[in-house]
């Protein structure tokens, strides 16, 4: 019994250094800049915007992401890509595992608590994604009653069952891929989220002609880059980078590449973006 | 710590667990009732039933639960069409998945249920199924009023760990969009990212509490009640 009961100590104990070994803040892997290499957060599972197809990375985050880490004096092939899904982008930040992320990653007040953010590099906003023959749901106010999805957690959907359809019903799903998949059998009427990433679904090949986005965007979403708390080095850096980026022309070809062919108009108030974030 | 009043007032945080509750009590009933089907096929005379009820075992037992909730959501409602809500009244999307979660929670854990009863079987002598034939008992009768009140109460212990495992795996229906308690812990983190491990701590220690009471519970339960031989 005693050996037993030994050997469960031992492997909480083992079990709460690695846990600890997780949290930490002063890891050694935040060496990113000094070092050849250098790791970028993206998204592996968004068309137009992050997506992992074998092993090629494409996408708008992917191009600006590459661009932005040449102007820092990092070849292409010094960078690695990391995974870096919506929950976990705070923490791969604070221990360091990743130096930057480009992954669809809005600028709000309550991720400053944790993270620093550089740019937006692109301003994007809430939208519906509809069946292409879909004639009655013309923005958020007109969703009463209708079947709206998104995934669990996601502000779009709080955002309209708050705000402007309080009689909507929400379908949640744990990826946008099965939204579309029940947006295409009718169960449900419309997908909302970002309409950079909805636009990517409607023009993904098995998708073609079949959807369309509606165009009333609710909300504005400035995609920043994030950064580890404090670090106001790379966040200038990152900034003059955008900013090369935009008045070269690289920042438009990006856009109409990667976006151009999913049809999405953005909004041109606000982009390409004219201020950043202050590095302080 | 304004993060946990956050949690009562804006997000409903009991009223997730309510539904987790909810949602276990319900999927652990129709688990009873067909894993009890189950394992009465498995020691039933009849070679046919024998393998029908191990071959529902190894088959739903060897599939991930996440694939059998998505698989109740997209397969069985958005290909079959197959619904189990009035698609017209106000509230059919959450009603509906909740009853598919429910059908793909007590179908798998009914697996589970029957090796537990299977295991309680197992711990009734022979002799006693033995002399139930020897009065005349049919199959049925025998194991009505001879092995399984026994059988049951051997099972206890088994039976707890199935119903500790089902309340923390009901977790999994968040995945087709059902509100209990780690959807809205998602909600919350999505919007509190800077407080992100104590909400985390917040649901654990709540599923903690759910737990740990069914644990004692039925640890006491089945020594109390367990058949002295």
């Amino acid at each position: 019994m005693r050996q037993r009961i030994i050997a469960a100590l031992g492997i909480t104990v083992l079990a709460a250094t690695s846990l600890t070994a997780c949290g930490d803040d002063t890891g050694a892997g935040g060496s990113g800049s000094s070092g050849d290499k250098i790791t970028i957060g993206i998204k592996y599972d968004q068309p137009g915007l992050g997506l992992k197809e074998g092993s090629n990375y494409t996408g708008l985050d992917v191009d600006v992401a590459k661009y932005v880490a040449k102007e820092m004096g990092f070849e292409e092939g010094n960078i690695e890509f990391k995974e870096a899904p919506s929950p976990q982008r705070e923490t791969l930040l604070g221990n360091g595992q990743v130096k930057m992320i480009f992954a669809t990653y809005s600028i709000t007040d309550s991720r400053k608590e944790k993270v620093s953010f550089a740019g937006p590099y692109l301003v994007a906003g809430q939208d519906l994604l509809v069946k292409a023959d879909e004639t009655s749901i013309t923005g958020p106010e007109t969703l009463n009653g209708k079947k709206l999805c998104s995934v669990t957690g996601s502000t779009s959907a709080q955002k309209v069952a708050d705000q402007f359809a309080k009689t909507v019903q929400l379908q949640k799903y744990d990826t946008y891929s099965k939204c579309v998949e029940a947006l295409a059998s009718g169960a449900i009427d419309a997908v909302t989220t970002d309409n950079t990433i909805l636009a990517g679904y409607a023009a993904q090949a098995a998708n073609a002609g079949k959807f369309k986005v509606v165009g009333k965007t609710f909300s504005t979403e400035r995609y920043g880059v994030g950064l580890k708390k404090g670090d106001t080095e790379t966040c200038t850096k990152v900034n003059d980078a955008l900013k090369k980026m935009i008045d070269s022309g690289e920042w438009q070809k990006a856009v109409d590449k990667n976006l151009g062919p999913a049809g999405l108009k953005l909004d041109p108030a606000t982009n390409p973006a004219k201020t950043f974030e202050t590095c302080a | 710590m304004d993060v946990i009043s956050e949690f009562f007032s804006e997000y409903d945080g009991l009223g997730a667990f309510r539904q987790t509750i909810y949602l276990t009590l319900v999927s652990a009933l129709l688990a009873l009732v067909i894993g009890t089907v189950v394992a009465v096929m498995r020691v039933s005379p009849i070679r046919v039933l024998q393998l029908i009820g191990t071959a529902y075992v190894n088959i739903v037992r060897n599939t991930p639960l996440t694939l059998v909730i998505v698989f109740c959501n997209l397969g069985l409602f958005l290909q079959l069409g197959i619904s189990l809500a009035d698609q017209n009244s106000p509230t059919s999307i959450d009603d509906n998945n909740f009853r598919l979660a429910v059908l793909g929670l007590s179908v798998y854990h009914a697996a589970f249920v029957a090796e537990a009863i299977r295991s309680g079987v197992n711990t009734v002598p022979l002799g006693q199924a033995e002399a139930a034939r020897a009065i005349g008992l049919p199959f049925l009768k025998t194991l009505r009023y001879v092995v399984l009140p026994q059988a049951f109460r051997g099972a206890i212990a088994p039976l707890g760990n199935v119903l500790i495992a089902l309340t923390k795996n009901s977790t999994v229906a968040s995945v087709i969009g059902v509100t209990e308690a780690s959807a809205v812990m998602k909600v919350m983190m999505e919007n509190r990212p800077d407080v992100i491990f104590v909400v985390f701590g917040i649901f654990a220690v709540g599923f903690v509490i759910l737990t740990l009471p069914v644990g004692i519970l039925f640890t006491s339960l089945s020594k109390r009640l367990a058949v002295k031989r």
